[in-house]
């Protein structure tokens, strides 16, 4: 073999690696389509997404953006943040489908629904 | 000797309209009326022969621990506060705080504001705002340190000098999706509390939020006051004074007189003007224009309480 044989050969097998390595991404994308979270960010003293559609086993992350702090809490009890300040975050993983509807204990008009499919 | 009580009043107006800024709030007939005039501070001390006349004085949304704009420093303004009331020539017979004394219920604050307070030297009445309900136990920090001897989440009633004080707590168990919030429990304690007064007893009715609807789209409500006011209508003199929106409205309805004060740390839109009611953002030279305290002024016999607002800004 010539040594310019064997660099095309090298370059021809890495890139057939790469393509395969590339379809096995993608094939691993479409097997696991739920994104790794979600977010609901919390502004003028509303919950930004206030409806929100996510895969069971998602966390959902909510972010309080106002200059006043506010809270996450689950209707029927599921899930309870402690009180977030200014920046603060709150996280909660949605295992099971359902409908989770929330608010804000201190504001009460702030009202949000977390949607969980199968 | 006859003594005429309504002269007397007048007299009294006048000689606190006699000096300046600030608003005068008379309830009288039914229809309040505002005169510019000072506070309290630079009018002559003209004592009330009366024993049963008094006053005493509103603080509300001290927010301690606050520190964003437009104030940097919740505690320092609220030592203004305190400080201005040292100056009254009339020094009220006891302070009523109308809630969110702290920002987030940490001791510290909770701590802060009684230290400030008690330079003072007068006793404080207290009702918990929402911010006061954020620790674990939901507000029994706050009722350990200003609330013993309350019920329930903090309620309570007493008597001074012929006029009854209720406290009530509305930011207890707030209900997803609505405002205010007095529930049951609190709403059979009163009813039993009032039975019995005569209707010619003056009520002073205190609490953080609202007992009137002021802006439901903002929360700025009581979704269950109906009852209470109910409870309230036979009574020839009521006075409800409120917080929480951090700016001064008014209204009568009946014999029932509604007042909301300013905060001790930031000014909040007026309703509907912002797209939130987060803090206004006002320059720092018209801070202190936007913060203040109230004066109550009770004369025996006028069955009437004149509120007197006044500025942190003089």
């Amino acid at each position: 073999m010539t040594k310019a044989f064997k660099i095309l050969a090298f370059q021809a097998s890495t890139m057939v690696a790469g393509i395969l390595l590339m379809s096995v991404v993608a094939d691993m994308a479409r097997a696991v389509p739920a994104p790794p979270g979600a977010a609901v960010s919390i502004g003028n003293f509303t919950f930004k997404a206030p409806v929100v559609t996510v895969k069971a086993g998602t966390t959902v992350t909510w972010t309080n953006g106002d200059d006043i702090p506010h809270t996450v809490v689950s209707k029927d009890g599921a899930f309870k943040s402690r009180v977030l300040d200014t920046g603060d975050r709150f996280s909660f993983t949605f295992a099971k489908p359902g409908q989770f509807g929330y608010f804000c204990s201190l504001h009460p008009h702030m009202t949000g629904t977390i949607i969980v499919k199968a | 000797m006859h003594h005429n009580v309504e002269e007397d009043r007048r007299d009294f107006l006048k000689c606190m309209a006699w000096a300046g800024t600030g608003a005068l709030f008379a309830v009288a007939g039914g229809v309040p009326s505002s005169i510019g005039l000072d506070a309290a501070i630079a009018a002559p001390y003209r004592p009330h022969a009366k024993a049963a006349s008094f006053t005493f004085l509103q603080l509300s949304d001290s927010h301690i621990g606050f520190n964003k704009a437009p104030n940097a420093d919740a505690r320092a303004t609220f030592r203004e506060a305190v400080a201005k009331v040292k100056t009254l020539r009339v020094q009220p017979d006891f302070i009523i705080h109308t809630g969110d004394v702290s920002q987030l219920s940490r001791d510290d604050e909770f701590d802060d504001a009684d230290q400030i307070l008690k330079e003072t030297g007068l006793p404080v009445f207290f009702v918990p705002g929402e911010h006061d309900m954020l620790d674990p136990d939901g507000g029994k920090a706050f009722r350990d340190r200003f609330g013993r001897g309350t019920l329930g989440a903090g309620w309570y009633s007493f008597d001074h000098k012929g006029v009854h004080f209720v406290a009530l707590v509305n930011v207890a168990d707030l209900k997803p999706g609505g405002m205010g919030n007095l529930g049951a429990e609190q709403l059979q304690w009163l009813a039993a509390d009032l039975a019995g007064r005569p209707a010619s007893t003056p009520i002073v009715v205190f609490a953080h939020i609202p007992l009137w609807t002021v802006y439901a789209e903002w929360g700025w409500g009581t979704d269950d006051a109906a009852a209470a006011l109910k409870l309230l209508a036979r009574f020839g003199s009521v006075t409800v004074l409120n917080g929480h929106i951090h700016q001064i409205t008014r209204k009568v309805e009946g014999h029932i007189a509604f007042h909301t004060a300013r905060s001790t740390a930031f000014p909040q839109p007026a309703p509907g003007t912002a797209p939130s009611p987060g803090p206004l953002k006002v320059p720092p030279e018209q801070l202190h224009s936007m913060l203040g305290i109230t004066d109550a002024f009770f004369v025996r016999g006028s069955d009437r309480i004149a509120l007197i607002d006044s500025t942190l800004a003089v």
